[in-house]
């Protein structure tokens, strides 16, 4: 689907199917029985889920039903109290966190480093020498919309932009796992949308088994193979939905009919999930 | 931006009360029935225009002195920041050295340099030593303090994001931890350098045959106040421009200021 965006309306492009996610590479990332609680209060309960490789699964849910938590606890951070995660298999959470790079609501682009220091971030953390690492993340500059802009300070640049280079600074993690957090949850109305066609394209050019935690149903819808909802604290999963028609536009595609139909249930599920 | 008559007046302004003051002195030294009435002598209160004189004719005298203080003040500070810092890192990485350590730090600072300093100078002789271990332990305080304060700071989503960004103990330091805290540490710096400018008249006081506090000492015995009081304009100037080359190097070195990397939005 993601590919789709730049294709036109109505051509017909492959894509993965809810039912085919156990099937072929395996899965990615699996999620068995999690639950979480801070002190007295249960923040997860019972939360299930297996993401395929490729594959991007959106949650969605009230706030304070624990999503940012479980991208914690999928990224190793944390650990949960009750359940497991595993990532290509493995369990443990040095090894979970070798595996996931996590962007965050806020940009948190460092303010002391121009947009490529800031993009190319992880390598030098790895040990690259500064001229390899800038090296290393200016295509990217070109290819996702931000040439010209690689030695602008965050302070010169849009919010738009800003959460362009967060993304990068997230993709040039290289890891097999992007772990989004409300990504343009900072954003205005018009620029939100221009970002969610925007990052269908970018996934569609560098696929990623991606998580993305949002409370907004129509970007999740756009964006995801499969979204899944979650009920109000403690979270558990109530309900999975999947448009699963190719992508055009995002105008386009946000008032289909059967698009239209999959939000207004997914928003039935949230209310309901709230009681 | 700033109109040029705001800025005319910022500059001015200042200037403007200095010279009030100074004119309000003078007049209170030399008009007789003032001078009388509250008692001023000019062995107990020279007129500034003496110690202007002072300045002159004595400027060989206070550019040797002021060399010797110059020098103290500029390594003693170097050593502080240098204390300081490293001291407040070590605090930082650990809670329990932090724990351990910081009401000693507070302690330290109880400590009157006054009464400790004669007995520094019987330790470390009459040489430039034990200046430098004055004015460090005058000026590491505010070094240290501010800057872990600002290591303390940084956002904690930020070290997650470093973490997941394969950021070991050492990167995050130095990539995220210490570039938050440099602003706080300039804070630090400000505060210490002007009282590093005290921290070396104290320790010449306590023994030493030059420096800017000891021809303070000097010329009060021998009854030489305007000297003296050209000795304490030089170090206010002392200060004064220390302070500003810090602010300068502020702006420069840390621009991005405190808590840039909380609430982006």
């Amino acid at each position: 689907m993601r590919a789709a965006t730049r294709a036109p309306v109505g051509e017909p492009v492959s894509q993965k199917r809810p039912g085919e996610t156990g099937s072929g590479a395996g899965n990615e990332l699996a999620m068995r029985a999690v639950g979480h609680r801070f002190g007295e209060l249960e923040v997860l309960a019972d939360v299930s889920l297996r993401v395929a490789e490729r594959e991007v699964v959106a949650l969605v849910g009230p706030s304070g039903c624990g999503k940012s938590t479980l991208l914690e606890i999928v990224s190793g951070l944390r650990e949960p109290a009750a359940g497991s995660v595993a990532i290509e298999g493995e369990v443990d959470p040095e090894e979970r966190l070798r595996r996931c790079s996590y962007m965050p609501q806020r940009d948190l682009l460092f303010p002391w480093l121009p947009a490529i220091d800031n993009a190319s971030l992880a390598l030098r953390n790895r040990g690259a020498r500064r001229a390899a690492a800038r090296a290393g993340a200016a295509p990217l500059f070109e290819r996702f919309g931000l040439a010209g802009f690689e030695w602008s300070r965050p302070a010169e640049l849009s919010g738009g932009m800003r959460q362009r280079v967060a993304f990068l600074r997230t993709l040039l993690a290289d890891k097999p796992v992007l772990l989004l957090d409300e990504p343009f949850g900072s954003l205005d109305t018009i620029t939100r949308a221009e970002m969610q066609e925007w990052l269908a394209s970018a996934l569609g050019d560098e696929p990623r088994t991606v998580l993305l935690v949002t409370h907004d149903v129509e970007e999740a819808l756009y964006l995801a193979d499969r979204v899944v909802v979650l009920s109000a604290r403690p979270g558990r999963v109530i309900r999975e939905l999947a448009f699963e028609a190719p992508r055009g536009p995002r105008t386009h595609t946000v008032t289909d009919p059967a698009f239209a139909e999959l939000r207004e249930r997914a928003l039935v599920a949230l209310s309901e999930g709230r009681r | 931006m700033k109109s040029g008559r705001n800025r005319a007046l910022d500059f001015f302004a200042p200037l403007a009360i200095l010279v009030g003051l100074l004119a309000l002195w003078e007049l209170a030294a030399r008009w007789e029935l003032i001078a009388d009435a509250l008692s001023i002598e000019p062995f107990l209160i020279p007129a500034p225009s003496d110690v202007a004189e002072a300045l002159w004719q004595d400027r060989d005298l206070l550019a040797d002195n002021a060399w010797v203080t110059l020098q103290e003040v500029l390594a003693g500070f170097a050593l502080s920041v240098v204390a300081g810092v490293a001291f407040a890192v070590g605090l930082h990485l650990s809670e329990t050295a932090r724990r351990a350590f910081y009401p000693l730090l507070v302690a330290s600072q109880t400590v009157p340099i006054i009464v400790v300093a004669p007995i520094l100078v019987v330790w470390f002789g009459f040489g430039l030593t034990p200046k430098l271990v004055i004015i460090a332990l005058i000026c590491f305080f505010p070094i240290t303090v501010n800057t872990l304060d600002g290591l303390r700071s940084v956002d904690e989503d930020a070290v997650k994001m470093m973490r997941t960004l394969d950021a070991g103990r050492v990167a995050i330091l130095r990539r995220l931890e210490l570039p938050t805290a440099l602003p706080f540490l300039f804070s630090g710096a400000k505060i210490a350098v002007a009282v590093a400018v005290i921290g070396a008249v104290f320790g010449e006081w306590a023994g030493s045959d030059s420096g800017l506090g000891h021809l303070m000492l000097e010329s009060s015995a021998q009854l030489q106040t305007a000297r003296m009081f050209a000795a304490v304009a030089v170090l206010s100037v002392f200060a004064i421009v220390l302070f500003t080359v810090l602010s300068l190097a502020e702006r420069r070195l840390a621009w991005w200021g405190k808590n840039e990397t909380r609430g982006a939005t």
